[in-house]
């Protein structure tokens, strides 16, 4: 039964990344930034690697890629940003949420806009070409 | 060896800014001297410089935002009076005078005015409110604090030494380009924002976690005073909008210091996107502004009121909706851009949207009043103020969002007037409504109220003389930042307005004299409960001015309206809470960091402004050695002893004691 006493006391119950706060685990932290890092060592290799292999279909290379780099932000937000699942980590994520809806709202609509603007009033370059 | 500094920088040719800097230098020396006299020296270094006391730090957020406010309004007479008198002629102010006096006006109001009060109300009313302590990062809000000073000091210089940008509150290219302004102006404006930017985002991210994780205990989202969640709203975008402009302004410098091609004309830069960038930070600025003074009037009007704030939960939704839709509307500042009307369509409607939050905030300050108890004191009357002039500004602010209508008021004095009136009417009359409400809590106090109803009347007629008729001159086709015009039909008008910008000058004078008077009868005008205005949330439940741990235990909070629960209890009982426990308490230790940062930053703006550059470099070295002995202190804390605690904490109890024996309004 120690070991349920230890879950009610929320000393193991930690999600996957999440940091053990009592100042104790200076090891154990360590030891995540570690796994961490030889994870996300482990994919950029691994892209590298299929981006050239004959293991990975040739036109199937990008979407491997593209899984690859999800995977490493994941790694990143996981072991590095302690962005996990655990009870006390609502307020990160939602931060997180936050950060990426402004991000893309700002992106997506400059890139809108500034497209719209160049359609709607051509450069110098496209109105010398028109007239000729 | 001085980079492009040299005696040609002192503008010993003109007489207006010669005489004007000479006598604030003057004024700044003796009031320095006058301090060292008195040998007050040791005592303002030890309890007012090095504090990292939340409230000693709001408090000089707001002396500086005050002395900010007066020195734009100087800016603001010179304008008005200028185009009252330059019809056929080119009035008293030359050109490129004049185009520095509307640059540093809009700089210092929005930069060095209302942000810093803003802030500082926010600094001592947040904390209090959460039933906190401290905010999360002491120290660095310290720093916070002295980097905004710096930014107000450099602006300041550019007065005395070389030049202020004669660009617009915002340096739009091509024209603040190298090619266009090769003198300092743009580099005073580019490091005086730069510098202060960092502060406003350090605050940002040091209110985000207070309010998300300092919370007293019981306190749940939902508990909150309205005032915090508009704190936080406006926190949330300090944080995703100061990024922003960092950024562009840092293009700008590349493009002036290094020659990068960002925003000329040629080597493939584009105009256009500064416009795009320095909105999508400008416009969720405005809410910044204006968030946390709608939560100022929800506490004044909710208090005056003797009511609960009606409709809690929907302003809560309505303040978050605002804060997250002003990332969407950034583009109706340049709506005559050359954009499709697809795009121009999309963001106008979104700005006609963004209204219906406002509108619901209307309606549930309406909803408050009615049915109450209302008392008509200073910070209600700015309160009552702010709605009728604030309807009409969102309503000329929702004429403008659509694309049609802008594309004959863009740039007009229509849009001007607009703009003043939503941050005059919103944003001043707010912290105007703070200053007064808060104001006992902080020095122990009330001001003089006389004076501060004499205040509002000549700042609300003032504002509607001035701006009323700017409206029409705007209709009548003037476009803004003239320095002198032809047009007779403007002419009474702009008369009008400078009649009107006398009057507000009254209401000013009235506000100094308020400050003045209250401070000299401040025994006849005493706070001795903490309590003087019936308040219900936790700031009234300590001691004015609060003790410096704030509270000796802190409160457990069972509802809303966490103060008000307490006191109907005490009321219905007719004695007070138990005696706590009293325990030691921590409290953070002061730092010269901040001040001592400052100075270096100070240091690295005015060389990199001036091109000297091994003074950057020495500047930098001393900004992070300063980090660097920061973070090797050996002890952040000191401890109050239970004793001391139980001694001021004894005293209040006792007072409030004795309000309760005399207490004879309405019992539950």
């Amino acid at each position: 039964m120690s070991e349920h006493g230890a879950d009610q006391h929320g000393v193991h119950d930690l999600a996957p990344g999440d940091e053990e706060l009592d100042g104790s685990g200076v090891a154990q932290g360590l030891r995540g930034y570690l796994l961490g890092l030889a994870l996300a060592v482990g994919l950029t290799a691994a892209s590298f690697y299929f981006a050239h292999s004959p293991l990975v279909w040739a036109p199937a290379v990008a979407t491997a890629l593209i899984v690859l780099a999800i995977a490493q932000m994941g790694v990143h937000l996981v072991f590095f940003l302690h962005i996990t699942t655990g009870p006390d980590n609502t307020n990160n994520v939602l931060a997180l949420a936050f950060g990426v809806l402004i991000v893309f709202l700002i992106m997506a609509g400059s890139l809108w806009i500034m497209a719209n603007l160049s359609h709607h009033t051509p450069g110098m370059d496209q109105l010398m070409r028109m007239q000729r | 060896m001085l980079g492009k500094l040299s005696w040609a920088a002192l503008p010993l040719d003109q007489p207006i800014p010669m005489i004007a800097s000479g006598v604030v230098a003057l004024a700044i020396l003796g009031v320095l001297a006058f301090v060292t006299f008195k040998g007050w020296v040791p005592y303002l270094w030890r309890e007012w410089i090095t504090s990292v006391d939340h409230k000693r730090i709001g408090v000089m957020y707001i002396v500086l935002a005050l002395v900010m406010l007066i020195r734009g309004f100087a800016d603001a007479i010179m304008m008005r009076s200028q185009q009252a008198v330059a019809f056929h002629g080119a009035g008293y102010l030359a050109p490129e005078h004049y185009n520095q006096i509307f640059s540093a006006h809009g700089t210092i109001m929005i930069f060095f005015g209302a942000m810093p009060f803003i802030i500082g109300l926010m600094n001592f009313v947040v904390p209090l409110q959460l039933g906190d302590r401290d905010v999360a990062f002491p120290t660095l809000n310290s720093v916070s604090f002295w980097l905004t000073a710096t930014g107000a000091l450099l602006v300041n210089i550019s007065l005395v030494i070389g030049e202020f940008a004669r660009t617009g509150w915002l340096p739009y290219p091509p024209l603040s380009e190298l090619k266009y302004s090769p003198g300092v102006g743009v580099d005073y404006y580019l490091w005086a924002i730069q510098i202060s930017g960092v502060g406003t985002l350090l605050t940002g991210v040091n209110f985000v976690t207070t309010i998300l994780k300092m919370r007293a205990p019981g306190m749940g989202y939902l508990r909150m005073p309205m005032f915090c969640w508009t704190a936080l709203a406006a926190n949330l975008l300090i944080v995703a909008a100061f990024p922003i402009l960092t950024a562009t302004l840092a293009m700008l410098s590349l493009d002036r210091y290094l020659g990068f091609h960002f925003f000329t004309n040629e080597g493939g830069g584009n105009v256009m996107m500064f416009m795009n960038l320095i909105w999508a930070w400008g416009h969720p600025e405005v809410y910044i502004l204006v968030l946390p003074c709608f939560g100022i009037f929800s506490e004044v009007i909710s208090t005056f009121s003797s009511k609960p704030l009606f409709g809690y939960r929907s302003m809560v939704a309505a303040t978050l909706f605002i804060c997250l839709v002003s990332f969407t509307v950034w583009l109706h500042h340049f709506f005559t851009m050359g954009a499709g009307p697809d795009v121009n369509a999309v963001f106008g409607i979104a700005t006609s949207v963004i209204a219906v939050g406002t509108g619901v905030k209307i309606y549930n300050w309406m909803f408050t009043l009615y049915g109450g108890r209302i008392r008509f004191t200073t910070p209600m009357l700015w309160s009552l103020g702010f709605m009728v002039t604030f309807v009409i500004g969102g309503m000329t602010g929702v004429l403008l969002a659509i694309p049609p209508a802008d594309f004959v008021l863009h740039n007009s004095m229509f849009l001007v007037a607009h703009f003043h009136n939503v941050i005059i009417g919103g944003v001043l009359f707010g912290v105007f409504a703070g200053y007064t409400y808060w104001f006992p809590k902080a020095f122990g106090f009330t001001l003089d109220e006389g004076w501060g109803k004499a205040a509002f009347w000549f700042t609300l007629v003032g504002f509607y003389v001035t701006f009323i008729p700017l409206y029409v001159a705007g209709l009548l086709g003037m476009t803004r930042r003239l320095q002198h015009y032809d047009v007779a039909g403007w002419k009474p008008w702009l008369t009008w307005a400078a009649i009107g910008t006398a009057v507000t000058a009254v209401g000013v004078i009235c506000q100094v004299v308020q400050l003045v008077v209250s401070i000299r009868r401040r025994d006849a005008l005493r706070d001795t409960t903490g309590d003087p205005w019936d308040g219900r949330s936790l700031e009234w439940s300590t001691a004015s001015p609060p003790p410096a741990f704030n509270f000796a235990v802190l409160p457990n909070v069972e509802g809303e309206e966490a103060y008000w629960s307490l006191k109907q209890t005490a009321r219905e009982q007719n004695r007070l809470r138990e005696e706590p426990a009293y325990e030691d308490l921590e409290a953070p230790r002061n730092s010269p960091t901040g001040f001592v940062c400052a100075f270096f930053a100070t240091v690295v703006g005015f060389a990199l402004i001036w091109h000297i550059w091994w003074m950057a470099v020495i500047g930098l070295i001393g900004a992070y050695a300063t980090f660097v002995v920061f973070a090797w202190r050996d002890t952040a804390e000191y401890r109050i002893p239970a004793a001391e605690v139980a001694k001021i904490d004894r005293a209040n109890r006792s007072a409030r004691q004795d309000a309760l024996a005399t207490y004879t309004g309405p019992r539950p």
